[in-house]
């Protein structure tokens, strides 16, 4: 029982400067791991709000969210209907970025279409890929519906809607 | 004046023990004779990073970390205004471009020789390491010109980790200081690629030079040498070896410093000459020559994106664990009949991946890139059933 008592004190020792600078180890790293974290300002991009009822029916407009482009399409009757992805009835909203190869596809007036300079790549009034090497259709960012305006970046009960659709 | 020298060194000794340093780390380090010009790549490969070091120390003292100032500190200040200053970045950019080279050369010397076997293994690992420590030091230095495929370059693969399930795309974000690529990210680059991974460099090429001291040099025919054997049949590194070393190292310069003068355009990119450009993607992104081969392994597996980076990992770090899969106790390829055969498929299939990897994706070029990867694991998959009839050989008291 001495004996053991002995070692136990050496042990206590051991254990306790192991703990304390296990704990400043672990907190050093926190702190480091955190130092990488995004800045405030690069965070307040997170969500970005776009008035809607700005675009005129036709009309394309680019929201730049978190460093991508963001097309908004206000459609008019005659483009191509698709209920599933279609925001507040009129609009196409959609990440302006090729999936095929992360291009920036441009938006053809006459044609009613998106084409991507890169590989020829086309994409309907939709956002549909329609033609070319591109595997998905343009996708849709999160955004949340606040009366005339869309919020980029939050997932409201829309978006979620469409998502299941 | 002989005698004050020799006072000095004795001074120095008897605090230092510098005569016992050199003895082991060079006058008493025996180099069999039985090795050919592939051996003298090591040093090589230790005169290139000095050259890098220095050409990336002066072209360090007009660079300017910022998103806004890089571009310009680059093509600008050093390439325009500082006296010379093209030709330390032009010697940084094909010095780092030729490393892997030596690197390559050095590396498939050890697997063909079977110079990773016991007791080597710890010169094996930490020459792997310092290999990845390499590609890693070169990802991050690339970032820095801050041009359009700098800027893809790191886009693109860093979004690869968004692959990783479910902290993939927090991940993404964290390494990138922001949603995309952006100023955060290039001043970390920066200081690892400046500070960090140098110094973990340095460190872990003192661990291989020692550890190789301890186990010696391997030869062509993978013989071991006993201690009194190197003594008597080897040549001591200092002076001997490397009084030929000096005679590569000139010949290595020459070629060197060509590239530097007259060639110096395939480490530069054009498309790196205009600005980095978060909304503009160029038509076709490609990494640099030495890193072709593992991207054509990610783009190998075109059917799907997962398998690709799954594999495309697999490849960068799976010749680490040689030691472990090609357990024959024969070590030299010249008496592997089998493993010489499939040493130099992998040799030529790797070149084919580098080739395949500057061209597009589409087509015929996917299905031969698929069948080039499946080749490049094969290897690694036949060296045990190699490994497994040698054995056999041997215990029935076959060749050796």
């Amino acid at each position: 029982m001495a004996e053991e008592e002995k070692v136990t004190r050496r042990d206590f020792l051991l254990y306790a400067m192991g703990g304390w600078a296990a704990i400043g180890v672990g907190a050093s790293l926190y702190a480091m791991y955190k130092t990488w974290e995004p800045l405030p300002e690069v965070k307040a991009q997170a969500t970005v709000k776009f008035d809607l009822s700005e675009v005129q029916p036709g009309e394309l407009r680019v929201v730049a969210w978190r460093g991508k482009p963001v097309f908004v399409l206000r459609k008019t009757p005659d483009m191509i209907k698709c209920p599933d992805r279609t925001v507040k009835d009129e609009y196409t909203v959609v990440i302006g970025i090729c999936t095929h190869l992360g291009c920036i596809p441009n938006w053809e007036e006459d044609k009613k279409i998106w084409h991507c300079p890169c590989h020829g790549g086309e994409y309907d009034a939709c956002g549909r890929n329609i033609f070319g090497p591109p595997p998905r259709p343009l996708a849709i960012p999160p955004f949340k519906i606040e009366g005339n305006t869309i919020v980029l970046g939050e997932e409201g009960p829309e978006y979620k809607k469409l998502m299941k659709g | 004046m002989e005698k004050k020298k020799g006072g000095f060194i004795q001074w120095l000794d008897e605090r230092l023990a510098i005569n016992a340093l050199m003895k082991i780390m060079m006058t008493e380090y025996y180099i069999p004779k039985n090795i050919n010009f592939l051996w003298s790549f090591g040093v090589l490969i230790m005169l290139v990073l000095v050259i890098l070091i220095i050409s990336g120390l002066f072209v360090l003292m007009y660079y300017k970390p910022d998103a806004k100032l890089a571009f310009d500190s680059v093509n600008k200040t050093i390439m325009m205004d500082v006296e010379y200053g093209w030709l330390f970045r032009h010697i940084h950019a094909v010095g780092a471009s030729i490393m892997f080279l030596v690197l390559f050369v050095h590396m498939g010397r050890g697997i063909y020789y079977g110079s990773f076997k016991p007791p080597r293994e710890i010169v094996w690992l930490t020459g792997y390491l310092l290999f990845i420590l390499m590609a890693a030091t070169a990802f991050t230095g690339y970032l820095l010109p801050w041009g359009q495929m700098s800027y893809w370059a790191a886009q693109t693969i860093t979004t690869l980790f968004e692959k990783i399930p479910v902290i993939g795309p927090d991940l993404v974000i964290w390494i990138r200081g922001n949603f995309i690529v952006e100023d955060a990210t290039l001043t970390r680059f920066f200081a690892l690629h400046v500070v960090l991974l140098p110094l973990l460099l340095i460190v872990f090429t003192g661990i291989h030079l020692y550890a190789v001291r301890i186990v010696g040099s391997n030869n062509e025919d993978g013989i071991e040498l006993t201690k009194e054997e190197k003594k008597t049949k080897g040549i001591p590194f200092w002076p001997v070896f490397m009084s030929k070393e000096f005679f590569v190292m000139s010949v290595f310069l020459i070629f060197f410093f060509y590239l530097v003068f007259f060639q110096f355009h395939f480490a530069m990119d054009p498309i790196n000459f205009t600005p980095a450009n978060y909304l503009q993607t160029p038509p076709h992104i490609y990494p640099e020559w030495y890193f072709l081969a593992f991207y054509e392994v990610l783009r190998g597996f075109f059917f799907s994106q997962n398998l690709g980076l799954i594999a495309f990992v697999l490849s960068m770090f799976v010749a680490m664990f040689l030691p472990w899969i090609d357990t024959s106790p024969i070590k030299s390829g010249n008496y592997r009949p089998l493993y010489k055969i499939a040493f130099w498929i992998f040799v030529a299939d790797f070149v084919f991946l580098t080739v395949l990897g500057k061209l597009p994706p589409t087509g015929l070029y996917g299905w031969l890139g698929f069948i080039g990867t499946l080749i490049f694991f094969g290897f690694f998959i036949a060296l045990p059933i190699i490994s497994k009839i040698e054995k056999k050989q041997i215990e029935r008291g076959g060749n050796q």
